[in-house]
């Protein structure tokens, strides 16, 4: 069967064929943002889970020869099996002096350390995250053994990490609202051209007949076109970079950061976002069309 | 939903009615003034008159392009100046127009072009399209289907308008000038395909400048020079006007002189 040409010849246009351009650097972007969003949300995910049920205890340094075995220290031993005794407490793990080199040792380096460096004792403590115990009070009884001791939760530190995390969230969600609305204003000033250009053609479809919704169907269906080409174009391209950028990510080999795999629902999203620009397009191109012609006498 | 006739204020079925009508653009000066006249259901009208009399003005405010701008114009009973931009497409379904320029969209094909008013009213494409091959045939333009309008000429133009017009069988045609680039033996063939039209009830207004056109026929003229309708002659082939006259009544100036416009 013979195809139906559009009664308003918008694909011959010189302003639609930038469109799509436009709507895939937009894609672009909005795959960018939507994609650290997602790993943000990952990472505060995994800070608050990890550490919410960890404590440290930092005992104050001992001598050197209470530092040496780690088990002759009396204080330490009296906090271990205070902690053991506590009830919310999971595990307790003394470190002995070996696992707290290894922990300075990308600062300190190898050589750096020596028998005759006092070094704070550090006992990590797993907390059951459902029944914690209650921390002032654990706080106050590892005091009364060992004064000068520290029970550290990490919340100040985890809340300003978290408090990051949530501003690349927010700030995502910003640009890709910014994009939409860029995109937008774009196809809305492209529809008001296609107007103009066409308005003689236009001008006899009324004439013959047409309500303001046909026309409008005649860009709609054109701004869905391009919006849809644009938004294939735009994720194609960041495709590539998401994967540069997880690459990059692995290389760093932190236990801080998770691992960037996007999960199925996550890629949904992205793969979402050309039918967004589609239809986000098609919706700006109706509007627009119906708000000027009713404005038209 | 198809628009219904109805009857005007007065209970008259008049299809097109103009009370002490008058037209200008803009701040202009009048293009038309003091036209009153009536078109009743199934009946058949000239328009002459020179050129610049006011003939596609008066023609432009019965296919709904413009509004009076003093006076009241109604169609099939309604006042235009009441109509919502979605009553106004509905009521354009039911008149076809033939322009002067013929204002066909140059990127669609003949075909095409005929079949838009279907398309826009949204009718069934099966016989839609076999309607158009009949219709374009009937004008001579059956090798032409498929050709863009600038690739044909004036005449050929011309009569994919006047298919266009037609297609959709509206309840009122209007045609300007619709034998200018015509031979004669084809602007005859054309006005019997209008008469043809008007037997099984359509109304037919066409203006032409033509007049030895016009004397081929028997229907009523209304003669229009300097904006109005002229004092003498408009009537000349017009039965008595009175009710249920057909083809149709057409009062001139001097007839409604004094009328209050509402």
């Amino acid at each position: 069967m013979r195809r139906r040409r559009q009664a308003v010849p918008l694909d011959r246009d010189a302003t639609g064929r930038y469109l799509p351009l436009l709507v895939a650097i937009m894609v672009y972007l909005a795959a960018l943002a939507l994609a650290g969003a997602m790993v943000a949300s990952k990472l505060a995910d995994r800070w608050d889970s990890g550490l919410s049920g960890a404590l440290t205890v930092q005992l104050p340094a001992a001598g050197p020869a209470a530092t040496e075995g780690g088990e002759g220290d009396p204080v330490a031993q009296q906090v271990v099996a205070l902690l053991r005794d506590t009830p919310g407490v999971t595990a307790v793990e003394r470190l002995d002096t070996r696992d707290i080199a290894a922990l300075l040792e990308p600062w300190l380096g190898d050589a750096g350390l020596t028998a005759d460096l006092p070094l704070p004792g550090l006992i990590a403590v797993t907390v059951d995250a459902d029944q914690p115990p209650d921390l002032n009070a654990l706080r106050r009884a590892v005091l009364a053994v060992a004064p000068g001791s520290l029970v550290d939760d990490h919340q100040r530190w985890l809340g300003h990490l978290l408090d990051l995390t949530w501003a690349i969230e927010a700030m995502a969600i910003v640009v890709v609202a910014l994009v939409v609305l860029a995109a937008a204003i774009m196809v809305a000033f492209v529809t008001r051209m296609g107007l103009a250009a066409h308005e003689q053609a236009i001008e006899v479809l009324h004439l013959i007949g047409a309500q303001d919704s046909y026309v409008a169907r005649q860009f709609q269906s054109h701004a869905l076109s391009l919006g849809l080409r644009g938004g294939l174009i735009g994720l194609l391209c960041a495709l590539p970079t998401l994967y540069l950028g997880r690459h990059l990510l692995q290389r760093i080999d932190s236990g801080l950061l998770p691992e960037m795999q996007l999960l199925p629902i996550e890629w949904s999203l992205l793969v979402l976002l050309p039918v967004a620009s589609a239809l986000v397009a098609m919706m700006t191109a109706r509007i627009t069309v119906l708000r000027t012609l009713a404005r038209m006498p | 939903m198809p628009f219904s006739i109805q009857a005007s204020a007065k209970g008259n079925p008049s299809l097109v009615r103009f009370e002490d009508v008058a037209l200008r653009y803009g701040t202009g000066p009048e293009i038309l003034k003091h036209i009153s006249l009536q078109f009743d259901p199934g009946s058949y009208h000239f328009l002459v008159g020179a050129s610049g009399a006011g003939k596609s003005s008066l023609l432009r405010m019965m296919y709904l392009a413009q509004h009076p701008s003093a006076g009241r114009v109604t169609l099939f009973g309604r006042d235009v100046t009441e109509l919502s931009r979605p009553e106004t497409a509905l009521l354009r379904r039911r008149i076809g127009v033939v322009f002067q320029d013929f204002r066909l969209l140059d990127h669609l094909t003949a075909r095409e072009n005929v079949a838009l008013p279907l398309q826009i009213s949204g009718q069934a494409h099966g016989r839609s399209d076999k309607d158009v091959e009949e219709l374009l045939t009937w004008v001579g333009l059956a090798d032409h289907m498929d050709a863009l309008p600038p690739t044909l000429s004036g005449g050929q133009q011309q009569r994919v308008a006047i298919a266009r017009a037609v297609i959709g069988r509206p309840n009122l045609l209007l045609a300007d000038e619709p034998t200018g680039n015509l031979d004669d033996r084809m602007a005859v063939r054309l006005l019997y395909l209008f008469e043809e039209l008007n037997k099984i009830g359509t109304t037919v207004v066409i203006a032409t400048h033509n007049e030895s056109l016009v004397d081929r026929f028997p229907h009523p003229v209304t003669r229009l020079s300097v904006g109005a309708i002229a004092p003498s002659g408009e009537m000349a082939k017009t039965p008595a006007a009175g009710p249920g006259a057909n083809p149709a009544t057409a009062k001139s100036a001097a007839a409604v002189a004094g009328r209050e416009s509402p």
